[in-house]
């Protein structure tokens, strides 16, 4: 659990001290054990749970912990687990993104559009139309002070319109030249691993390191912790929000593109729904729906965390997909519950 | 001379303002009428009214239980699946007479909502993040349930869904009726009172005593029922059972209408009034673009500004 020294997690309030600073414990002066232990469980719940359920999984079925299993897992998560990564940082500033479903599909089908003029147009493409989606997103909730839950579902609406438009209606499916290299970013492997997952990868180091070691990353903190006293401590709240929604666009339409290039067909169906599995991802990941406390690697765990579940269901078999909405959701009440009830204990302590 | 100068004066402006956001919504309906009465053929028919009565009907009811869960400062996003447990439930039942299974199906909506409730009453969980997790779940047992279309064939049912009244069709009937209940509760009666108050204040609330946690267990419930008679009244009309597509993104309709019709997000009011306007408005809209050729795709985004323009209006009382 190396990561647990690289990225602890901080609060950042107005008197509280600066998120990036190294503080050598998280718990306060004279926590007990219980306490620390429960902030540990917060932290690192869904991390605990991942494992088990990995090894129950790898004793439960044979088929699980084979090469060809792990892999197309992996690939599959990636997609949403870049999503999760822009959904983490406007989750911490206390907001929420319900546009990056439909973001993902426009990403996809602006890519595949995009790849018969080369690879550079392919993600240029659509990391501009949904990054701008997002920035228009920044600007209502920050500027015009719009709530972030309407003004993002307006987006949703907008940008599954705007993909409608741009597709007959959904009737035209922009095919990906299986032989481009754009294709490739996609299909390819590097050292038996999908490219997707390496892009994954070296998404969330950066993002981690933004989030924990930059000024930007305190600013995060800081306007989700409260936004009065990071506005008082002279942050830049509103561009903050505002870059936060464009980063969360960006990601969402990236992860749509990468995913046209591995499906070889930017698909207008896709991302429906993904807006909550995103914000599960996160939420189970142990960040606060409240704001002001976070971090990214717990959102990858709680990507892999639902990826996992599905696979057992899917290796089940004699249970229908219809049962893995019924325990993701069961699963994501239970999260919210112990992470409700464990926040609770902190508070009081 | 004086008068004509204080004409521009801020105060002025802000009741003007105010009045834009209060009835904004009817004047919305009004202009729209107007233009689809001036340039829409066969528009003034009674069948089309009819149509887009029936239509706007199940939207409606949501609506008034979305309305609810808003002015309690909350938001419920399981009405969609509510509505596919709701239409599973009615074919698994229907066996039983349609008594039995509409019982059973506003059970489901009740248990549904009952735990959203308690989510968010007792263990104090966000209600975007606890309706989240039912609306999940609830889909995932619809489709345990009843894993796919079932047409249903029942004559109770039928005539529920295309029956009428001296030409008022009995879903239109239903939802004016539900409107008006809601509209009674929300205006005169205890509960209703004690829901905006914990709207405004959920701690002033509570430091006034009042039951806080049973107020928003039984909005939430409220919101289930009402989703769940829609889901059945839904189903009536199209004569089948689709857990799969049955209320897929009613949450935003439901919530579309609730905030266009003035009732703000921040919660301590309901406008019910507003709300079954929002709803026509919304529909109208639809309607209207699609009479007109324009595509789907253009409906989509007009509701997206249609949104955002709504709450920008409603934007200066929010922040008051």
């Amino acid at each position: 659990m190396t990561h647990t020294h690289t990225e602890r997690p901080a609060r950042a309030t107005g008197d509280g001290p600066s998120p990036g600073k190294d503080t050598p414990d998280e718990a306060p002066l004279g926590a007990s054990r219980a306490d620390h232990l429960s902030a540990l469980a917060q932290q690192h719940g869904a991390l605990v749970t991942l494992l088990l359920v990995a090894i129950g999984a790898s004793i439960g079925f044979d088929t699980f912990l084979t090469g060809d299993n792990l892999e197309n897992m992996a690939v599959s998560s990636a997609f949403l687990a870049i999503v999760a990564l822009g959904m983490t940082f406007v989750i911490i500033t206390g907001g929420i993104d319900l546009s990056v479903g439909s973001l993902f599909a426009l990403g996809g089908v602006l890519g595949a559009w995009g790849s018969q003029y080369g690879t550079l147009v392919a993600l240029l493409l659509p990391l501009a139309v949904c990054g701008l989606i997002g920035l228009v997103n920044g600007l209502l909730i920050a500027k015009a002070r719009l709530a972030p839950f309407i003004v993002t579902l307006a987006a949703m609406l907008a940008a599954r319109g705007i993909l409608l438009a741009i597709t007959d209606e959904g009737s035209n499916t922009y095919l990906v030249d299986e032989k481009s290299f754009f294709a490739s970013l996609g299909q390819e492997k590097l050292l038996g691993v999908g490219v997707p997952v390496w892009i994954t990868v070296a998404l969330f180091v950066a993002g981690a390191v933004m989030l924990r070691r930059s000024r930007f990353g305190q600013y995060v903190y800081a306007v989700g912790g409260n936004e009065d006293a990071a506005a008082l401590m002279g942050a830049p709240v509103a561009r903050t929000k505002i870059a936060v929604y464009t980063l969360s666009g960006l990601c969402a339409g990236l992860a749509g593109a990468l995913n046209a290039a591995w499906l070889v067909s930017g698909v207008t169906i896709l991302g429906t729904g993904m807006e909550l599995e995103a914000i599960a991802a996160v939420v189970i990941g142990g960040t606060l729906l409240t704001g002001g406390f976070g971090f990214i690697s717990g959102s990858l765990v709680g990507v892999l965390l639902l990826k996992v579940i599905q696979n057992v269901i899917n290796q089940i078999g004699s249970l229908d997909s219809a049962y893995q909405q019924v325990v993701s959701g069961a699963f994501l009440a239970v999260v919210v519950i112990a992470q409700t009830w464990l926040g609770r204990r902190r508070r009081m302590m | 001379m004086t008068e004509l100068a204080l004409k521009g004066t801020p105060v002025d402006r802000a009741r003007l303002l105010r009045l834009l956001q209060d009835y904004g919504v009817y004047a919305g309906v009004a202009v729209l009428l107007l233009v689809n009465i001036a340039l829409t053929p066969h528009f003034l028919s009674t069948e089309n009214f009819r149509t887009q009565a029936v239509q706007v009907a199940p939207v409606l009811i949501v609506a008034l239980g979305m309305a609810l869960a808003i002015g309690s400062e909350g938001v419920d996003l399981s009405v969609g699946s509510v509505m596919a447990l709701s239409t599973s439930l009615l074919s698994l039942y229907l066996g039983y007479g349609p008594w039995v299974a509409l019982i059973v199906a506003m059970i489901g909506g009740a248990v549904i909502g009952l735990a959203n409730g308690s989510l968010i009453a007792f263990i104090g969980v966000q209600p975007i993040v606890a309706t989240l997790a039912l609306m999940v779940a609830g889909r995932g047992i619809a489709l345990v349930l009843l894993p796919q279309l079932k047409d249903v064939r029942d004559p109770g049912m039928s005539s529920l869904g295309s029956g009428d009244v001296f030409g008022i069709p009995y879903l239109v009937l239903i939802a004016a009726a539900l409107a008006l209940l809601v509209g009674f509760i929300v205006k005169r009666t205890t509960f209703g009172r004690q829901l905006l108050a914990i709207g405004d204040s959920r701690p002033a609330a509570q430091l006034a005593g009042l039951p806080v946690r049973r107020v928003l267990i039984l909005v939430y419930v409220i919101a289930g029922v009402l989703a769940a008679i829609a889901g059945v009244l839904a189903t009536a009309r199209l004569q089948a059972s689709d857990p799969t597509s049955l209320g897929t993104l009613m949450e935003l309709s439901a919530i579309t209408a609730v905030v266009v019709g003035g009732t703000p997000l921040s919660g301590g009011r309901i406008r019910i009034g507003g709300t079954v306007a929002g709803a026509v408005l919304i529909q109208l809209l639809t309607a209207t673009l699609i009479k007109h050729d324009l595509p789907p795709s253009w409906t989509q985004i007009a509701q997206a500004v249609v949104i955002v323009l709504a709450v920008y209006a409603a934007r200066e009382r929010g922040k008051r």
